[in-house]
């Protein structure tokens, strides 16, 4: 309706429309004369955006081809959807797709709580120096880089010498568990080591956000004879219900795109069962065993549910809040 | 406030108290657990390596040592990945973040013709990455495998920190400032050098300290992109000695049974020496740079 009253008002004569027409190219020009400077300033990253972003977009058609490297990526011979149907009907596809989501779920499910347990309790400690105290400690993990982490954990973790085996020798056994190459504990290896590194960092936003509830709330909540808990389940949590809502919705649509570098370190032989995940196997069969097209379909596909998850939740966290990603 | 305070803690009832007492313990015990590990780490890096393969050290350093320091200063491969690093993260986020500010200023001027297009366009490779195969072949066809160009080129475009920075851009510099500076005379390039970058002080930090964490801490590229060892970063040096526990010093000769002991011990405390070095540098850091990386977070989560 609106935009029909619009069309009225802007109907004229088509004289006057393609004299309107004509002004608009006008500014147009005079936009590109004056401001000329401002094509030079973006050609450099635009290169970059078309050679590195697009280029690869466009050549993830390889993924239809069975790639020769003596043809190349354009001349390759066309197979359709055959990787796809190849990656659908293999033994691997749910063992992977199984692997990545429960890396993401259990990360999700544990973090989120780790992260506001700390904002609250922090928020709660009464002498300013001790929750700096614990704000700067249990911040600085996220600094240590994967590799090292990872390095740390082969030390901390060993089975024969080191923290993990002494506790195990002093129980009367002769060696601890191999954590480290094992199945079933591979998720908790790796989701455990995610949450000591990285809750303090994560707390941070739950913290800005308790930071911002109205102080009459605890005010009137004093008045009331609230205790400190009471406080806590009656005001804090109520206050971080969006936030914690909307890093949920945005964790979930991440669910099949956990990262490769520290799954890839803490593989081996033994734990591949479980710590085989979509990235990881790109990897080793595109640049390792070098079947491009195979490897590229396995990518695509992940690009591309990821794409629909992101959107999908984006039009979720819209009719949960006013909150959207774009 | 100090009057409030006092009544507060007076009318404190039992439950609270115990509430009070409750959350320091759980608190000084989640430092605990987090320090753990680094102290460990630390001490067993100052410990001599018979004494750590005895697994004598739990708390404090057992039979000072430097040998794993002397092992560490001793092997020529971990300063070759040093050098490299520094050179990737410093090219990689001086390139990096220029490309993101002039992007980003050109995005945010409502003169740019075209601009609604380009804005789609980031979006476009915001929302959908090729992938790790089209891009290695991309890299491969431009003739960068194995060069230092493949690991600072790929990566220097950061789609997410174009939205961020535009973003800010738009909130911090108002377009009166824009038009005034256009009726002086200025041009955009003057504008851009004189006018936006100090203002854009906040988000250039920020910046930085995306890029360079990233540059510094991350593997991948070169694990994809390069063969040779005189290339590598620290961060692929590091992988093979903490992770795959391959040390060896390979420019030793014929040597007697005491230089073999003392080579044993070496290896042994190598790689806590050399995480301690590895860490040390960016926990150092860390106080200068809390700041940034905190309104980082913020920035990240402001959307249009």
């Amino acid at each position: 309706m609106k935009a029909n009253l619009q069309d009225l008002k802007d109907y004229r004569s088509p004289i006057e429309s393609s004299a309107r027409r004509s002004n608009k190219w006008k500014r147009m020009r005079r936009d590109i004369v004056q401001h000329w400077q401002l094509y030079p300033i973006v050609a450099l990253p635009v290169a970059f955006l078309v050679v590195f972003s697009f280029f690869p977009i466009v050549g993830d058609q390889v993924a239809f081809r069975n790639y020769d490297p003596v043809l190349g990526m354009w001349k390759s011979p066309w197979v359709g959807l055959q990787q796809f149907y190849d990656l659908f009907s293999g033994p691997y596809f749910w063992l992977l797709i199984r692997n990545t989501v429960t890396l993401s779920l259990y990360y999700i499910v544990v973090s989120i709580p780790a992260q506001v347990i700390l904002a609250i309790a922090i928020n709660e400690v009464r002498h300013r120096w001790f929750k700096k105290f614990v704000q700067t400690i249990t911040y600085a993990p996220y600094f240590i880089s994967v590799v090292v982490l990872v390095g740390m954990m082969e030390i901390l973790l060993a089975p024969s010498i080191g923290p993990l085996a002494s506790i195990f020798h002093s129980l009367g056994h002769s060696s601890a568990p191999d954590l480290l190459g094992s199945s079933s504990w591979f998720p908790s290896i790796y989701v455990w080591s995610g949450i000591w590194q990285e809750t303090g960092y994560g707390a941070v936003i739950y913290l800005a956000a308790l930071a911002g509830v109205n102080p009459e709330l605890y005010e009137a909540a004093k008045m009331d004879g609230a205790t400190r808990l009471q406080k806590i389940w009656n005001i804090d949590l109520p206050s971080l219900k969006p936030t914690i809502t909307i890093l949920l919705i945005l964790s979930i649509g991440g669910l099949l795109t956990v990262g490769f570098e520290k799954v890839y370190l803490l593989q081996n032989a033994l734990n591949l069962n479980s710590s085989q995940i979509i990235s990881t196997y790109v990897f080793e069969i595109g640049i390792l065993d070098g079947n491009i097209s195979f490897a590229a379909a396995v990518g695509l596909f992940q690009s591309l549910i990821a794409m629909i998850m992101v959107l999908g939740v984006n039009f979720a966290a819209g009719r949960f809040s006013d909150t959207t990603l774009f | 406030m100090i009057a409030a305070r006092k009544s507060a803690t007076i009318r404190e009832s039992g439950s609270d108290r115990i509430f009070g007492m409750v959350l320091y313990i759980f608190l000084g015990l989640v430092a605990v657990v987090v320090l753990y590990p680094l102290v460990y780490i630390l001490s067993s890096s100052f410990s001599s390596g018979s004494a750590v393969a005895a697994g004598d050290v739990w708390l404090w350093p057992v039979h000072l040592s430097l040998v794993g320091y002397v092992g560490v200063f001793k092997y020529n491969a971990v300063w070759t990945g040093f050098v490299n690093s520094i050179i990737y993260t410093v090219g990689g986020s001086v390139l990096s973040v220029m490309m993101t500010i002039a992007f980003a200023y050109a995005l945010s001027r409502k003169a740019m013709v075209g601009r609604r297009v380009l804005i789609i366009a980031v979006l476009v490779g915001l929302l959908f990455q090729g992938g790790l195969i089209p891009t290695f072949l991309v890299v491969k066809g431009l003739g960068l495998l194995n060069t230092r160009w493949a690991i600072i080129l790929p990566t220097a475009l950061n789609v997410f920190a174009i939205i961020v920075a535009k973003t800010f851009l738009q909130m911090t510099i108002p377009d009166e400032l824009y038009q005034a500076a256009q009726i002086d005379g200025c041009g955009d390039f003057r504008f851009l050098t004189s006018i936006v970058l100090p203002l854009a002080k906040p988000i250039i930090a920020v910046l930085v300290l995306w890029a360079a964490v990233y540059d510094w801490n991350s593997y991948l590229p070169a694990l994809i992109y390069l063969n040779s060892q005189a290339l590598y970063p620290l961060s692929l040096e590091l992988r093979e000695i903490l992770v795959l526990g391959q040390v060896s010093f390979s420019s030793m000769g014929n040597l007697t049974t005491a230089q073999i002991a003392e080579m044993t011990s070496m290896e042994t405390v190598l790689p806590y020496a050399l995480i301690v070095i590895s860490v040390v540098p960016i926990l150092l850091l860390y106080p200068f740079v809390q700041k940034y990386f905190v309104s980082g977070i913020f920035l990240g989560s402001v959307k249009e």
